[in-house]
């Protein structure tokens, strides 16, 4: 076992810290939240130039080969910042997708051009009556002489809007299997909206729309792991976002107890708050750890010890950040539950990464469910 | 970073279990795993085991006999000791009095005392509470009169641990009452046969002797027994509660525990079926499989940056939260396998726990410990400074509150 980052690893964390004070600052990215598409394409075209969007791609399509751990930095400062960048749909999910199973000419198509910042992607998987369950997928895909017609509807995919291709999970007569759709082919309706958090998501109707034979990524009918890998991966991203958000918090707090006066004295005299202040301390200590091991085990190949560590570190972060994100308000008073201040901007984000991809009960139900086994 | 064992940290492993399952006396380990009544030689003797193999204080500056193991190595031999039943090597001579004497005593001091800790020759025990001395310890009131070559100690210690069986016991105690309470605090060490010393038993809420009362009339103790300098005892008491905490994570016991609560929780049944299979018993238990998951990367990620920091020999305020989770975590896993008993974790056979009890078991023969076990390890919030003493010091040192 090893602690500590590599020197590449403490550069680039110390980048990021860099770019994140420099070029996010609060009041910029608010308004950034409010504008027609919801982030920046300047900053994406900066992600491209410091490398982040070909970090976890091989180096054969343009890619720095970076690992999870990598990734857990960037999403780190990005919960710090409050990154709004569909950086999580294109690079951590859709991304990984595509390296783990797609063709080389598929690679070779999309990997340069999501690297440079010329292409974004997303995964179009979940529908609204599966709720969290990953298997359950009602978009068909019918053959249809050399390629395949796909009809369905997939609900709240991040980033969906912004993306040029979509990754489409649908049902052959093989099982379920994945399809790359371009975003503007006939009979695809994206309905773009704005989430809780100040990100984007959207609906997307599939109507008969025609891929051709090519559009197929990985083989057929055996898209399921492929597609819980690529999700694990985005979990533990978000876990690594979390702890971000949540450290963040946890300073802007500590900085309110000290400078807050109420009867004569800083708030943070007060034995009430203090112990409140040093369990959350303690709830992002213990959710960082945590975050560490769901990088690790993300790039783990034992599909089961992954999926149940990943289980394990989402229905705790979930936890520990809600009771963060919750205290960091309370503390705060007045000031917690108004928009001007990033307090409240960190604590929504922290509710919607709980709900994305598996909530706590979602997750604590499928790692519970792992006991059972002898 | 990498969070896998490294090839060497498993063949470590595999080393350390080959030992430990070949050298662990059988009597013993079964009394640990069946929660039976232990008997002071049961420690003595795995100490002596441990010590032949030059593990007997592992966690101790290699100048005084320790291995030099990393923090990921000192976790491994916790944790495969747990799983085999051994008994906790206790605290009070190795990381209590020993990392004092190392850091203060004087060369006379090191030299006699620390062997015979390693070796299991003499036990030691605590002398820092006094019944209106818990929290607030500054206050303590047993004094020592210097007399020249010699000190005279009057008063009285408690809450401490198995002191019935001790040879030393490591006292603060006050030597001057000018200026802040603090200042006038001297670390001694005393030899329990020494006249005017009584030992009183003090009965736990699981009916166990386990703490006593330790009274001092007139005790005459030798002046080279003073640990460091007169009115500096504070200093070293509050580095020995640094030190105590590390060892309260427990976590490689805790994993032990997990195993044994999964293990009760598949024999239990409910209608008919095991106790696993309920979903809201089952996640109850998983909820504190992950404060476990998380605490142990917490614990070796502190101790790891703390022995790269100074050495190994000091624990910062950062010990304090894995006092805090460790000891929830303790509790929890305790209250569970008693809840799991259900009506069975009613009937209180303290017989039970002797181990050369022969008589039938009432319900399930890993039954008669449970409960007992919950009762007790509500002392481990309370003991090594309480949780709440312990989110003052996060609050101050780390915080800066």
């Amino acid at each position: 076992m090893d602690f500590n980052y590599t020197d590449e690893q403490n550069a680039l964390r110390d980048t990021l810290t860099r770019f994140i004070a420099k070029d996010y600052p609060f009041e910029a990215r608010r308004a950034l939240a409010k504008s027609a598409e919801g982030f920046s394409r300047a900053h994406w075209k900066q992600f491209a130039d410091l490398g982040l969007l070909a970090l976890p791609f091989p180096e054969d399509f343009g890619g720095l080969n970076g690992n999870a751990v990598d990734t857990m930095l960037v999403m780190e400062a990005f919960g710090r910042g409050l990154v709004l960048e569909p950086y999580l749909a294109t690079v951590v999910v859709a991304g990984h997708l595509v390296r783990e199973a797609g063709s080389a000419a598929q690679k070779e198509a999309l990997l340069p051009a999501v690297a440079g910042g010329e292409r974004m992607l997303a995964l179009a998987h979940y529908e609204r009556e599966a709720r969290y369950k990953v298997s359950l997928v009602n978009t068909a895909a019918k053959q249809d002489g050399a390629g395949w017609k796909l009809s369905g509807a997939k609900g709240v995919v991040l980033g969906g809007g912004a993306a040029d291709t979509l990754i489409v999970s649908a049902n052959t007569a093989k099982g379920l299997s994945l399809f790359l759709v371009g975003s503007k082919a006939p009979g695809v309706a994206v309905r773009s909206y704005v989430t809780q958090d100040g990100g984007r998501a959207a609906e997307i109707a599939l109507d008969n729309v025609a891929v051709g034979q090519d559009a197929l990524v990985g083989p057929e009918g055996g898209a399921l792991p492929l597609v819980e890998r690529a999700l694990d991966y985005g979990i533990a991203a978000m876990c690594a976002e979390a702890v971000g958000i949540m450290a963040a918090l946890d300073e802007a707090t500590l900085e309110y107890l000290k400078t807050r006066k109420q009867f004569g004295q800083p708030i943070g005299r007060f034995q009430a708050l203090q112990h409140r202040m040093v369990d959350m301390v303690i709830a992002t200590e213990q959710s960082r750890s945590m975050a560490m091991m769901a990088a690790v085990k993300a790039d783990s190949d034992d599909a089961a010890e992954r999926r149940r560590a990943i289980s394990a570190a989402k229905a705790y972060i979930g936890q520990q950040a809600r009771f963060v994100g919750q205290q960091a308000v309370q503390l705060h008073g007045g000031m917690g539950v108004v928009d001007e201040l990033n307090v409240s901007h960190w604590f929504k984000r922290l509710t919607m990464i709980e709900l994305t991809f598996g909530n706590t009960d979602h997750h604590l139900g499928l790692f519970s469910d792992t006991l059972l086994a002898a | 970073m990498d969070l896998n064992y490294t090839p060497e940290e498993q063949a470590f492993r595999a080393e350390v279990r080959a030992f430990v399952t070949g050298h662990l006396p059988a009597d013993i380990s079964a009394k640990v795993k069946h929660g039976k009544r232990l008997a002071k030689d049961d420690f003595v003797r795995w100490q002596k085991i441990l010590h032949q193999k030059g593990w007997g204080a592992t966690m101790w500056p290699q100048k005084f006999g320790g291995t030099g193991w990393s923090a990921v190595q000192q976790h491994i031999f916790e944790e495969e000791c747990a799983e085999a039943g051994a008994p906790l090597q206790l605290p009070f001579g190795l990381r209590m009095v020993a990392p004092v004497i190392q850091a203060f005593g004087s060369k006379g001091q090191q030299e006699h005392f620390l062997p015979r800790i390693v070796d299991g020759s003499d036990w030691w025990c605590q002398g820092y509470s006094e019944p209106g001395s818990g929290s607030d310890l500054a206050s303590l009131k047993t004094k020592a009169e210097n007399k020249g070559d010699h000190y005279i100690v009057n008063g009285q210690k408690t809450w401490n641990t198995l002191g019935q069986y001790a040879d030393w016991i490591f006292c603060l105690v006050r030597t001057s009452s000018e200026g802040r309470q603090q200042e006038g605090i001297s670390f001694l060490l005393i030899d329990m046969k020494t006249p005017g010393i009584t030992v009183r038993p003090i009965i736990m809420n699981d009916g166990e002797h386990e703490i006593n009362e330790v009274w001092f009339e007139d005790v005459r103790v030798p002046a080279q027994n003073l640990v460091g300098e007169e009115n500096k005892g504070w200093t070293y008491a509050k580095f020995l509660l640094g030190h105590e905490r590390t060892g309260i994570a427990g976590v490689g016991r805790s994993k032990a525990a997990l195993k044994h609560l999964k293990e009760i929780a598949r024999k239990e049944t409910s209608a008919g079926r095991p106790m696993i299979e309920d979903a809201r018993f089952r996640d109850r238990i998983a909820q504190v499989e992950l404060e476990l998951m998380a605490l142990e990367i917490t614990n070796m990620r502190v101790l790891s940056a703390e022995k790269e920091k100074k050495g190994g020999h000091a624990m910062g305020p950062e010990a304090s939260i894995l006092k805090i989770k460790g000891s929830e975590i303790q509790q929890a896993i305790a209250e569970l396998e008693m809840q799991a008993l259900g009506h069975y974790a009613l009937p209180w056979l303290p017989e039970a726990l002797d181990p050369a009890w022969q008589g039938e078991p009432v319900g399930a023969d890993y039954a008669a410990p449970l409960s007992g076990h919950y009762f007790n390890y509500r002392k481990t919030t309370i003991y090594g400074g309480s949780n709440e003493i312990q989110k003052n010091i996060i609050a101050q040192m780390i915080l800066g509150l």
